[in-house]
């Protein structure tokens, strides 16, 4: 079938890198001693523990539970003993440390007893939601928001088309590729799952068109089924066709309109990869305790896919895939356009880990930055059609206002302008320090905000305070006068019930505190935002 | 500069594939068949004027560089003095004494590029306002080219009349000298001549296309220029936008007026147009960013060319078209932001 496609603005052609990580298939990553398991693993409020220090879990139990509606739960990836509740490094750029929950593994890998959904076409969407949602499940192309939410158009809206993300567009990274694959039926299974969820009218499968084995199976697989509303879709290979609204655009001709979500237009997308864990929980009652990682680059000598339990420490991946650790330059999370250092080695596999680039020492560096020229070769890749020229300056002058006029919050980070830039500057670091910085400034707002109302109502409860002892005076008075009259009978009954009044009064005053309604990887990024701060005052080397 | 955290490790981590002395180099390189066509009509003044400039315009860049406590290295590696040095030594008269040459190249660099912050801060083209300064300042010298095909003088003869101002013997000053084009169309007009009479007059003044050498001249740029677009060293819009806009305007004046307004021809390929389209008004630093308002700058360019040298004060008048807009780019860059993606409406 010959789909008419459209195309997004800028955008590049990337060398893929991909072949080197698919001469093997997809392995099992052995198990490890101690997995860790990080409460926020996803897009939202972190997970609330319900395991203690001492207690033996099972793999598949639920060990933390989704407090509020954006959260997802956290499960165990293998049988064993919860040797700690508490802070671990996390795979974050900011190298801070978050909550964690550590399992010591018994080496059984016993599983929980796994309750299959028999007839899913029978259930109602909102109870198939849940079932996604208790399993854990979030976005595992890379942002981590819980699934079942975007498998929820809400109350009045029609989905006319469910997308499968298969893309993959960023360099080195080949996850999807190799589960689609292998596992085709898993990811057409979850797929309709899908659709009945979100009663969708039409289905897409999306694959670059470098990708043509998986294309291929995938066209095979949709043939044993009866299934002429899902259509498999060749893309063009350019870098960020991976993006959501930049698929859309490609496959649809609409964008999603700015600060907007694609249900405003009636589609949703979905990762390839979060179908088949959707799958997985629906016909075989899984929760989401593993995931398919690249463990690639060119310092490591058998470069491939391994099926890794989540909370599995980088380190052991390295060492399955031959790392030569000493011609070891960095070693990134997820891929070379959009990932991030590690500083530490030993953070845990989480729900988002795609892939482990490890990079080698010998080859040419990032150079110096020099002052932008105005040359405008990023606005000719911004797939977001922002000016990152203009972004840049004003993040740079710390004028947040405008920043925000030129559109800050629609660029997606995803690296194309820093590329291009002639003058080498890290334009995207400007982005996030710009975002994370007027995320701070609101988040302060708020609390000022917040102290401004807690003084009002201190005064407020001076002023009633001020009346209450005026009314006690008074009553104190007549019960004097009373008492007088009537002897010493019932004083003693009146001053409990007075003291039981100031009591009542006392706890009705512990109004509910203001809790932190932040997600972690808010906090996270004021906290290094902090840090940042902090380094400045002490260590500012100015010019450069 | 203060960089946030961990500007070395951020995103994207893929080796960059351009640098700003990649493309001032390219820009260069696609300089030198108009600079050969150049010295060839226009003998080794040419040469000595390009040595003079870029040796003045590396030497205050360097001394600018120390005197602002930059790092010399990395901003002389990137050429963009070497260029605006070249730039200016294309568009000076090939009889210029040395100082002009030099007082040209030192105040683009000193004064349009440094006091205003250096490379990339510099709201007005260095080079051309060095070329403009010279103008004002002293415009008798600024008009001695030498005539096209005439016998040149040898290249030691040139740098003796340059350096010293002495002329081999038995060669007069006025011998070596002529009008330009542009020049001699504008004085002559001024003298309530019609083309047809000047041309006639003047019968090796023009060409085919333009002005008798300087249409090969300005091919040659072209050429250059167009192989910069296709590298996307340049954006096509600005040069098409000038040349557009300069055929349309010159057109549309000289059809109804063909004795007394010159040919859309002439005003493309005599003087510094092509240099000025292709080379000039895209310096990144001073044009335009944005995709509509660099089809508004070219424009505008254009037609202060076309008003400058029909109704100005001197004959050519890309300096001026260029400085006139370097002026107006904050405002048009300002009106013609693109729509961002998922926005309907324009502009910020
Ligand atoms: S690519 Fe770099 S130098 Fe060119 S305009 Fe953009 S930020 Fe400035
Ligand atoms: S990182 Fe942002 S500004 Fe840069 S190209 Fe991508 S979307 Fe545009």
């Amino acid at each position: 079938m010959t789909r008419r496609l459209w195309h997004f603005h800028g955008g590049l052609r990337l060398e893929g890198h991909k072949a080197m990580s698919m001469h093997e298939p997809i392995t099992d990553a052995p198990l490890p001693q101690r997995v860790v398991l990080p409460l926020s693993q996803h897009i939202g409020a972190p997970a609330e523990p319900e395991v203690e220090v001492g207690q033996r879990v099972l793999k598949g139990q639920r060990i933390a539970r989704a407090t509020e509606y954006v959260s997802a739960p956290v499960h165990a990836t293998t049988s064993g003993t919860v040797v700690a509740v508490g802070e671990r490094t996390v795979p974050h750029p900011s190298g801070l440390p978050a909550p964690c929950i550590v399992i010591e593994a018994d080496g059984k890998d016993e599983w929980i007893e796994r309750q299959p959904v028999r007839d899913y076409e029978s259930l109602d969407p909102s109870a198939l939601r849940n079932v996604i949602r208790e399993a854990g499940i979030v976005g595992l192309g890379g942002a981590g928001f819980p699934s079942f939410i975007k498998l929820n158009p809400g109350p009045d809206k029609v989905v006319d088309l469910l997308i499968l993300n298969g893309a993959e567009c960023e360099p080195y990274i080949t996850c999807d590729a190799m589960l689609m694959q292998e596992h085709p039926r898993r990811i057409i299974d979850g797929l309709l799952v899908m659709r009945h969820a979100l009663q969708a009218k039409h289905c897409i499968i999306a694959i670059e068109d470098n990708k043509k084995v998986a294309h291929t199976v995938l066209v095979n697989a949709l043939q044993e089924h009866e299934a002429e509303f899902i259509e498999v879709v060749q893309i063009p290979t350019i870098y960020p066709t991976g993006g959501e609204k930049q698929l859309i655009k490609i496959l649809t001709g609409r964008e999603v309109p700015s600060h907007g979500l694609p249900i405003d237009i009636g589609m949703v997308v979905h990762n390839v990869a979060t179908a088949a864990a959707v799958n997985d929980a629906i016909h075989e009652g899984t929760p989401l305790i593993e995931r398919i990682v690249t463990v690639t680059g060119e310092a490591v000598d058998r470069p491939r896919n391994l099926n890794v339990r989540i909370g599995t420490p980088f380190s052991t991946l390295l060492k399955s895939a031959e790392w030569r650790e000493d011609d070891t330059d960095e070693v990134l999370m997820g891929g070379p356009m959009m990932g991030f250092a590690v500083p530490d080695l030993d953070v845990p596999v989480v729900k988002t880990t795609n892939c482990l680039l490890a990079r080698p020492r010998n080859q040419p560096h990032r150079q110096p930055a020099m002052p932008c020229i105005r040359c405008g070769q990023c606005a000719t890749v911004c797939p977001a059609l922002l000016l990152p020229q203009q972004l840049y300056w004003y993040a740079h002058a710390r004028n947040f206002d405008r920043v925000q006029d030129y559109h800050l919050f629609d660029c997606i980070e995803c690296g194309c302008c820093a590329y291009v830039c002639p003058s080498h500057i890290p334009l995207v670091q400007f982005y996030r320090f710009a975002k994370t910085e007027i995320w701070a400034q609101e988040r302060q707002k708020e609390k000022a905000d917040r102290a401004r109302r807690r003084h009002e109502w201190h005064l407020e409860r001076l002023e009633r305070k001020k009346r209450e002892e005026e009314e006690r005076r008074r009553r104190k008075k007549e019960m004097l006068r009373k008492s007088r009259a009537a002897g010493d009978r019932g004083k003693q009954a009146e001053i409990e019930a007075a003291l039981a009044r100031v009591k009542a009064k006392k706890a009705a005053q512990q109004a509910p505190r203001n809790t932190d309604n932040l997600t972690e990887a808010q906090k996270q990024a004021i906290a290094a935002v902090e840090a940042r701060r902090q380094r400045l005052q002490q260590g500012d080397d100015g010019e450069s | 500069m203060n960089l946030p955290e961990q500007s070395l490790h951020s995103s994207p981590h893929l080796p960059p594939r351009n640098s700003v002395r990649r493309m001032m180099l390219l820009v260069i390189l696609a300089l030198i068949p108009g600079l050969l066509a150049q010295i060839h009509f226009f003998g080794w003044g040419v040469v000595v004027n390009l040595v003079l400039a870029v040796g003045t315009a590396v030497a205050c860049e360097a001394l600018m560089l120390r005197l602002r406590d930059r790092a010399i290295l990395p901003f002389l590696g990137d050429f963009s003095a070497v260029l605006t040095g070249m730039l200016l030594a294309l568009a000076l008269p090939t009889l210029s004494p040395w100082w002009l040459i030099v007082v040209g190249a030192a105040f683009a660099l000193i004064v349009a590029k440094h006091l205003y912050g250096g490379l990339g801060y510099n709201p007005f083209n260095p080079a051309m306002v060095g070329y403009a300064m010279l103008l004002v300042a002293f415009p008798r010298e600024m008009t001695a080219w030498t005539p096209i095909g005439a016998d040149h003088l040898g290249f030691l003869d040139q740098w003796r009349y340059t350096l010293t101002g002495a002329l081999p013997a038995g060669l007069e000053y006025d011998a070596l000298t002529a009008a330009t084009p542009l020049d001699t169309v504008k004085t002559s007009l001024g003298m309530d001549l019609t083309l047809p009479e000047i041309f006639a007059k003047h019968a090796d003044l023009v060409g085919p296309l333009g002005g008798h050498g300087w249409e090969w001249v300005n091919l040659l740029f072209a050429a250059g220029g167009i192989a910069l677009v296709f590298l996307k060293v340049i954006s096509w819009r600005i040069p098409a936008a000038v040349i557009l806009t300069l055929f349309l305007i010159s057109t549309l004046f000289a059809l109804p007026d063909p004795d007394l307004r010159p040919s859309p021809w002439f005003h493309l390929f005599t003087g510094a147009t092509m240099l000025g389209a292709f080379f000039i008004a895209t310096d990144p630093v001073t044009a335009s960013t944005t995709p509509r308002g660099q089809l508004i700058y070219g424009a505008g360019i254009a037609i202060f060319i076309y008003v400058i040298r029909t109704w100005g004060g001197y004959p050519d008048a890309v300096a001026f078209a260029v400085l006139l807009m370097n002026l107006a780019t904050p405002t048009i860059d300002y009106y013609t932001t693109p729509r961002a993606f998922g926005e309907e409406r324009h502009g910020p």
